[in-house]
């Protein structure tokens, strides 16, 4: 295990927000440190508003502007890693067709196939040719994930894939993401404050404090990824992992703080 | 002009008139045209008839396709510079806090400058040259799309950017996709009333130093006092730049605003 290059290995001292003139900045996280071995998938857990979204922004390169290190293992060919992001919200582009988002992060010779492939994988075969705004909510989900997949990501990050979405979509969801990992595998790191989509689809869990954001638990979830869970079995880890934890994650958001404010720094805003 | 099917969208900026409402504004305006002008019966105001022979003639002569192809030129030519220079000094402008409060003060300094200033100083400083009117032309422009340009560089999407930029789409691919998309309506509100100054400005550019073109010929006519073809040429060229809307700003607006639900 220890021989095995972690897919990514974080090392965050300190990631501070400026507020306006006079306030002490906003500490999102401290000391936070995650390794992720390859072809692992890992849930961060942690109440609303403690730092996940800024972690993977980090990670994602997007921000910069932090005390630690991120380090992403290098592709076979020598490249960076390249890494496929599912934001909060699907940040299709508008004015471009289902199609032509997904083109977009492809080298043009090999979209054609490529993209057919994807849609017809995600089920969305037919809306290829369709603009963002006529989609629903859970279809525009599914063409950020087939984006993200589609450029053979080393690393998948995904932020509250889940959210807002009801249980039959989320259940769907969740079924279509394994699929496409047996299809393409990859390491994946997704952050979510609620306890039970993270258990349905994780490997791991890795807990996270309310803000500033620290790691505060690791838990491993046997369930096997073939093995659909049942909804007591969920349950019952669910149930585990708060007794242990129940101090720190609470498993319901409304215990983490508040959101960061709005006057910190424009990045802040959109977790 | 040929009518479009969709000709209801075509006069959408004029409130709701359908196309038989806008000829009959027209119809209405050469018909008090043609009372007032035969009631005065004075050779400062031709009656619309009169314009027309003159109109019809000189197009035979080939005089006013030829002087209006050359002012046409020049517009477009300092058209297409006021908006490459324009757009690109607003992003700048747009994204840098710096670059902003450094020239800030320079476009507030050219958009007050008259455009007969910047003409004169023009032709004193480069000499009465194509170059030297089609540069002044482009230059009393520059300030007003750089300024709305700016307001859309500001509003540029975070999010989509951020996307862009941790799917590293490449410089170009971001520009022409991810930003470029959200500037259009910047740009076709600039180009709009681009348009409209540009073509305004040419006919003084040609009237003070140029010795071809509408204005000059408007010039001549104006020694003569010859209402009539003064007239003749005004509404020639009118209807060309109002073509150049229907046919190419309003087709290309539509294009880019067919994602919109």
């Amino acid at each position: 295990m220890a021989s095995v290059t972690p897919a990514l290995l974080a090392e965050i001292r300190e990631k501070r927000y400026a507020r306006a003139r006079g306030a002490s900045p906003h500490v999102a996280l401290a000391s936070l440190s995650l390794r992720i071995a390859p072809g692992e998938i890992v849930a961060l857990v942690g109440p609303s508003g403690c730092g996940k979204t800024t972690f993977l922004n980090i990670v994602a390169g997007l921000d910069r502007e932090f005390d630690g290190q991120v380090r992403l293992a290098a592709r076979e060919d020598g490249d960076p890693a390249r890494i496929g992001y599912v934001f909060q919200e699907p940040r299709l582009l508008p004015w471009r067709t289902v199609y032509e988002n997904i083109a977009l992060v492809l080298p043009p010779q090999r979209a054609d196939p490529l993209i057919a492939e994807l849609l017809k994988a995600v089920g969305l075969a037919d809306a290829r040719d369709l603009y963002p705004a006529q989609l629903s909510v859970g279809m525009s989900r599914r063409v950020a994930i087939a984006r993200a997949f589609a450029i053979e990501p080393d690393l998948l990050l995904m932020d509250e894939p889940f959210v807002s979405l009801d249980h039959d979509t989320v259940e769907q969801l969740r079924e279509l993401l394994l699929k496409l990992w047996h299809a393409r595998p990859t390491t994946v790191l997704f952050v979510t404050h609620d306890l039970r989509e993270a258990l349905v689809l994780a490997d791991r869990l890795v807990l996270l404090s309310a803000s500033p954001a620290h790691v505060v638990g690791h838990v491993p979830v046997n369930l096997g990824r073939n093995h659909r869970p049942s909804s007591s079995e969920i349950e019952l880890l669910r149930d585990e992992v708060l007794r242990q934890h129940r101090e720190l994650i609470g498993g319901a958001p409304a215990m983490g703080p508040l959101e960061p404010p709005a006057i910190a720094s424009p990045t802040a805003g959109e977790r | 002009m040929s009518v479009p099917s969709d000709a209801p969208r075509v006069s959408s900026w004029l409130v709701g008139s359908s196309l038989a409402q806008r000829i009959a504004s027209v119809a209405l305006f050469i018909v008090v045209w043609q009372v007032t002008a035969d009631a005065l019966h004075s050779r400062l105001l031709p009656s619309a008839t009169a314009v027309l022979i003159a109109l019809v003639h000189m197009c035979a002569d080939g005089s006013l396709p030829l002087n209006l192809g050359i002012t046409l030129a020049r517009v477009v030519a300092a058209f297409v510079v006021a908006m490459v220079v324009g757009t690109a000094i607003g992003i700048v402008m747009g994204r840098s806090r710096t670059l902003d409060v450094l020239f800030d003060s320079w476009l507030v300094l050219l958009l007050n400058l008259p455009a007969l200033v910047i003409i004169v100083l023009a032709y004193v400083w480069f000499g009465l040259t194509e170059a030297a009117a089609i540069g002044a032309v482009a230059v009393n422009k520059i300030p007003a799309v750089a300024v709305t340009l700016r307001e859309g560089a500001r509003a540029l999407e975070r999010n989509y950017a951020d996307m862009a930029q941790s799917f590293r789409i490449g410089r170009w691919r971001t520009l022409r996709h991810v930003i470029m998309p959200q500037l259009y309506p910047y740009i076709f509100a600039a180009a709009r009333s681009g348009l409209a100054l540009v073509w305004k400005i040419v006919l003084i550019v040609e009237l003070l130093g140029m010795s071809n073109g509408v204005g000059f010929e408007i010039q001549l006519y104006f020694q003569q006092f010859d209402v009539t073809r003064i007239l003749a040429y005004t509404i020639a060229f009118v209807a060309v730049i109002q073509l150049i809307e229907w046919a190419i700003f309003q087709p290309l607006e539509r294009r880019a605003a067919r994602w919109r639900p």
